[in-house]
């Protein structure tokens, strides 16, 4: 028997997480907590990098697969695979929560082991996410995600916290349950062709789905996956769940999680439904572009950092779901490139913003300027950051949002104008924001003697920015494992719905 | 019928005995004196729990006259004797606080689990409703067990009065039942309502009303469900822990199945009728419970609902339905009743405690019952990999293959607005602290030791049958080939 990476890779975290029982939650406690919990994040980081030493980038198939039976009467499975695409999101959940880890060493000081716990839990539920080949297992993943999440953002975050958190549950569960329905059609549907139940995603594609049928799953499918990225009007969870939440859930949520939306639309509903993904592409991108224009307007207007890289959030994630809507080459590499890349630099302005916030107890933009006499360090970091948020060629925002709109243009010209003002309209919010926080006299009193970048604040910053310019300079590094993943997919949604695509392609 | 065959009532004739012994010990007891009653309701109950297992192991239906040891009847033992187990376990610290006649307590609960086993059993009409007397008579006079209490009293009252009311209108049930086909074995009831002319008559349609009407109201079904909150509210924590999942598991046995063997021919008729009770049952349990301040009316309403989702399954009526039954029967009775034990254990003489603002901070107060409280709100909220989850999935299964939509989409929205309710115990357990200006709730004495290992053997359970469910899935899937 060969080892079970995948297995491991879900079990460390939550083995990390059981052993923190040990440990009691006292104060005198709380480094050896944080630390032991860092070790364990970074373990994970190790042996996802492992994984993708290990990583056959030429294979069309899911590797490294695991599957037992779990509930055989129903056909349900313990089923892991991972192909190129949920390799790189599992690489880029093991490098946030680290750095999430190590970022609440300066602001959280309340019940350290549960914070820790949540945390660990958080990760493996979130690696679960994206190595799932079962439907229900995936459902489980997803669900008992929303769990840590809520106590994160409840217990350790800012004023209205209780609001934010029991909005993201509600806002969440409620998009996701009607998945669940569509789940147990689709076995049902399996059920009634085959004889016999099956929640494995590999079966599944395979199952001839009628069209008004694939209707009706892919709006269920849909609506939990828009809720999550969150396309508009569904984005309202977002802003307040981003705002409250400690910078470590923060970082986790708008690196990690609103990626599981998109990556839900690409691993299961368009797969799954290409007729009706195929009809409903049009009106996903419509959607898309008016996010990424009215989220870019609303965070312009933003007086709190936080919300407004929150905002910035719905505006690129617009990008995403345009780049998959297009389901073409390019448009679908840039859409998960675009996923990593926004992982890694919204992820570190959450943690700039957090480190400010640490220092001055308040995020308002007004409360700031002047800081680069101050802070002349941070402020560097926090203008590289901005930058590849920006979509500055040579980092890493600019590969992604470049790909989806040359993939974009071919499928659909207008809208694809429509969501390039996006690029411009970033720039804008994001240089005002950084002007007004940054240059300009120091005029306040309690601005001058903010302390530069701690030691600890440097660890968390330099792999931010190293990877940042890494993308932007080696893409290839990152787009080649997922390259033959992404023509698999397009393939099979291709298959699905020949004529639909051959009408695009005229 | 041969001597073996008596093997059929050895489980209840456990409990039975358990509970004489319970009352002649009471009987002559020394005034002051401290005897271990509530142990010998625990060993009455093993007993009945070895019987029910070599009965399980043996197969095939061993059956005494009207009674049947069936897999079904077997699997709904199970559910109530690990219930009555429970909740023997975590009556102990509220007896003693409440200063509550031991002897009796004992008594009635451990009779009540006898009529409870008798019904799940039970394969004639009339049996299952001297079986649904038993249970409910030991169950009022529990409800009104803290005699100084007016809420304890009232509560048994209302509960008595209605009960009394829908026993008359089952009865009557089996009497149209009996004037139509001459008898109240559910086997030749079925066949002679199939071979009946011009079936439905309207007569049928009367006699299967009027059980109907019995049935729902002891399963809480809306708009029988005006006795619950109140009842619930009213009785100590571990009785209602006690009725809340002991009480549905026999009623809901007897209600399937009388429903899917003897009125199976009526099926198109009732179908309709049980659908529309169950989808009302759903929203009116879910919408009523997000108004609720007392944490124990919002779990009757909780409990309403949970019957909801129970019809659900009783309306598919397949072999998903019938097995999905028997699992949310057991989940919901080990995670019920953990939460009514925390309910229990957080109680004062002085103080209920069963505001929801009772609960604020709590976390700092007492970690451990604030987690396992969390584990069980969060399984009868639906979330995975928890017991609760698993149930409903098979519950909404059942009903997809069934082809109600429509129902399982009611189930699954209110059950998102039911988390919101379960989240409101949470938010104040996890994220208030309590209101110092107030006079601050009493520090909450330690766990004793044997409610806190039910407590923890009812969350183990919980994540069990969460995250392992295949065994427990297969045993139900194999508990209704026997009789359906």
């Amino acid at each position: 028997m060969t080892f079970p990476i995948l297995t491991t890779l879900i079990a460390l975290p939550i083995a990390g997480a059981l052993a923190l029982f040990g440990l009691r939650d006292e104060p005198r406690n709380e480094v050896v907590i944080r630390r032991f919990a860092l070790i364990v994040s970074l373990l994970v980081l190790a042996e996802a990098l492992l994984l993708w030493t290990r990583f056959d980038p030429a294979s069309v198939d899911f590797q490294f697969t695991e599957r037992h039976a779990w509930i055989p009467a129903f056909g349900i499975t313990y089923a892991l695979g991972v192909d190129g695409i949920s390799l790189l999101l599992v690489v880029l959940t093991g490098f946030l929560t680290p750095l999430a880890l190590l970022s609440s060493w300066g602001s959280v000081h309340r019940k350290m082991r549960a914070f820790c716990m949540a945390m660990l839990l958080l990760e493996s539920a979130m690696i679960g996410v994206f190595l799932s080949l079962d439907l229900f297992l995936f459902y489980v993943f997803w669900d008992a995600m929303l769990i840590p999440m809520y106590f994160l953002i409840g217990i350790w975050g800012y004023g209205r916290r209780v609001y934010a958190a029991v909005k993201f549950i509600l806002y969440t569960m409620a998009g996701s349950v009607l998945m669940l329905l569509a789940i147990l059609g689709l076995a049902v549907l399996q059920h009634a062709t085959t004889g016999a139940y099956s929640f494995d995603l590999l079966t599944l594609y395979d199952l001839d789905i009628p069209r008004s049928l694939q209707i009706w799953f892919f709006l269920a499918f849909a609506l939990a996956f828009a809720v999550k990225v969150p396309l508009f009007p569904l984005h309202t969870w977002l802003p307040d769940a981003h705002v409250e939440a400690p910078t470590a859930g923060s970082v986790i949520l708008a690196g990690v999680m609103l990626k599981m939306g998109t990556y839900g639309l690409l691993r299961f509903a368009f797969p799954l439904f290409p007729i009706a993904s195929a009809y409903f592409a049009p009106y996903l991108a419509t959607l898309a572009v008016i996010g990424i224009v009215y989220g870019a307007l609303v965070a312009m207007v933003q007086p709190d950092m936080k919300k407004l890289v929150a905002y910035s959030s719905v505006s690129h994630l617009g990008f995403v779901v345009l780049g998959i809507a297009a389901m073409n080459t390019q448009s679908v590499q840039g859409a998960v490139y675009q996923m990593l890349s926004h992982g890694v630099s919204t992820g570190g302005l959450f943690l700039l913003v957090g480190m400010l916030s640490d220092r001055r107890h308040t995020r308002l933009i007004a409360d700031f300027g002047g800081l680069k006499k101050v802070m002349p360090r941070f402020v560097a970091a926090f203008l590289l950051v901005t930058l590849a948020s920006i979509g500055l060629p040579g980092l890493n925002g600019f590969v992604g949002e470049f790909l989806i709109l040359l993939g974009a243009f071919s499928w659909n010209a207008r809208l694809t104008a429509l969501a390039a003002t996006g690029v411009i309209l970033s720039a804008t919010y994001m240089l005002w924001m950084f002007q007004r926080v940054n240059y300009g006299p120091v005029d306040k009193e309690e601005n001058a003697r903010l302390e530069d970048l701690t030691p600890r604040e440097w660890t968390v910053l330099v792999p931010i920015i190293a990877l940042i310019v890494l993308m932007g300079v080696v893409p290839n590094l990152f787009l080649d494992p997922m390259r033959v993943s992404v023509e698999q997919l397009l393939d099979h949604v291709r298959q699905g719905a020949p004529v639909q695509i051959q009408v695009r392609e005229q | 019928m041969t001597l073996a065959a008596l093997s059929a009532v050895v489980p209840i004739a456990c409990v039975v005995a358990a509970g004489i012994a319970a009352m002649v010990a009471e009987a002559f007891r020394d005034p002051g004196e401290r005897l271990p009653i509530g142990p010998l309701g625990a060993i009455g109950l093993g007993g009945a729990l070895v019987a029910s297992v070599l009965l399980w192991i043996r197969g095939g239906a061993t059956s005494f006259g009207v009674v049947a040891a069936d897999n079904f009847g077997l699997f709904v033992t199970f559910v109530i004797l690990i219930a009555g187990l429970l909740s023997l376990a975590i009556s102990g610290p509220v007896i003693e606080r409440e200063r509550l006649p031991l002897g009796e307590y004992y008594a009635l609960m451990l009779f009540a689990i006898a009529g409870m086993i008798l019904m799940a059993m039970a394969t004639d009409l009339l049996v299952i409703f001297l079986a649904l007397e038993v249970l409910s008579l030991g169950v009022y006079a529990l409800t009104g067990i803290r005699r100084d209490s007016p809420a304890s009293s009232e509560a048994a009252l209302k509960y008595f009065l209605l009960g009394a009311f829908s026993s008359a209108f089952f009865l009557y049930g089996i009497a149209f039942t009996y004037g139509l086909t001459g008898s109240t074995r559910l086997d030749r009831v079925g066949g002679l309502l199939a071979a009946q002319a011009m079936s439905p008559t309207p007569l049928q349609l009367v006699a299967l009303g009027l059980l109907l009407v019995g049935f729902g109201f002891k399963v809480s079904a809306v708009p029988f469900h005006m006795w619950t909150p109140d009842a619930y509210e009213g009785a100590p924590a571990s009785v209602t822990a006690f009725m809340s999942s002991g009480v549905k598991a026999a009623a809901f046995a007897a209600f399937a199945r009388v429903f899917l063997t003897a009125f199976e021919p009526l099926r198109p008729q009732w179908t309709t009728a049980v659908a529309v009770i169950a989808a009302a049952t759903m929203i009116l349990g879910t919408v009523v419970g997000v108004a609720q301040t007392s944490v124990k009316r919002m779990l009757a309403y909780s409990s309403i609902a949970h019957a909801g989702y129970l019809l659900v399954a009783l309306v598919s009526a397949n072999d998903e339905g019938k097995g999905a039954i028997l699992f949310y029967l057991l989940s919901y009775a080990v995670t019920n009743i953990g939460a009514f034990g925390v309910i229990g254990l957080i109680g004062s003489l002085d103080r209920p405690n069963d505001q929801i603002r009772d609960y604020a901070g709590l976390w700092d107060r007492h970690p451990g019952l604030a987690a396992l409280m969390t584990i069980f709100l969060l399984s009868l909220g639906g979330f995975p990999p928890l017991a609760g989850f698993i149930a409903k999935w098979y519950v909404f299964t059942a009903a997809m293959q069934a082809g109600q939509v429509g129902l399982a989409i009611i189930g699954v929205l209110t059950s998102v607005v039911s988390v919101f309710f379960y989240l409101r115990i949470v938010v104040m357990m996890y994220m208030t602290t309590p209101d110092v200006s107030t006079d601050a709730p009493a520090r909450v004495s330690p766990v004793p030791r044997v409610a806190g290992v039910a407590l923890l053997a009812s969350a183990l359970l919980v994540f069990y049958l969460g995250v392992l469910p295949a065994q427990v899935l297969d045993w139900a899937a194999a508990s209704i080939g026997t009789i359906f």
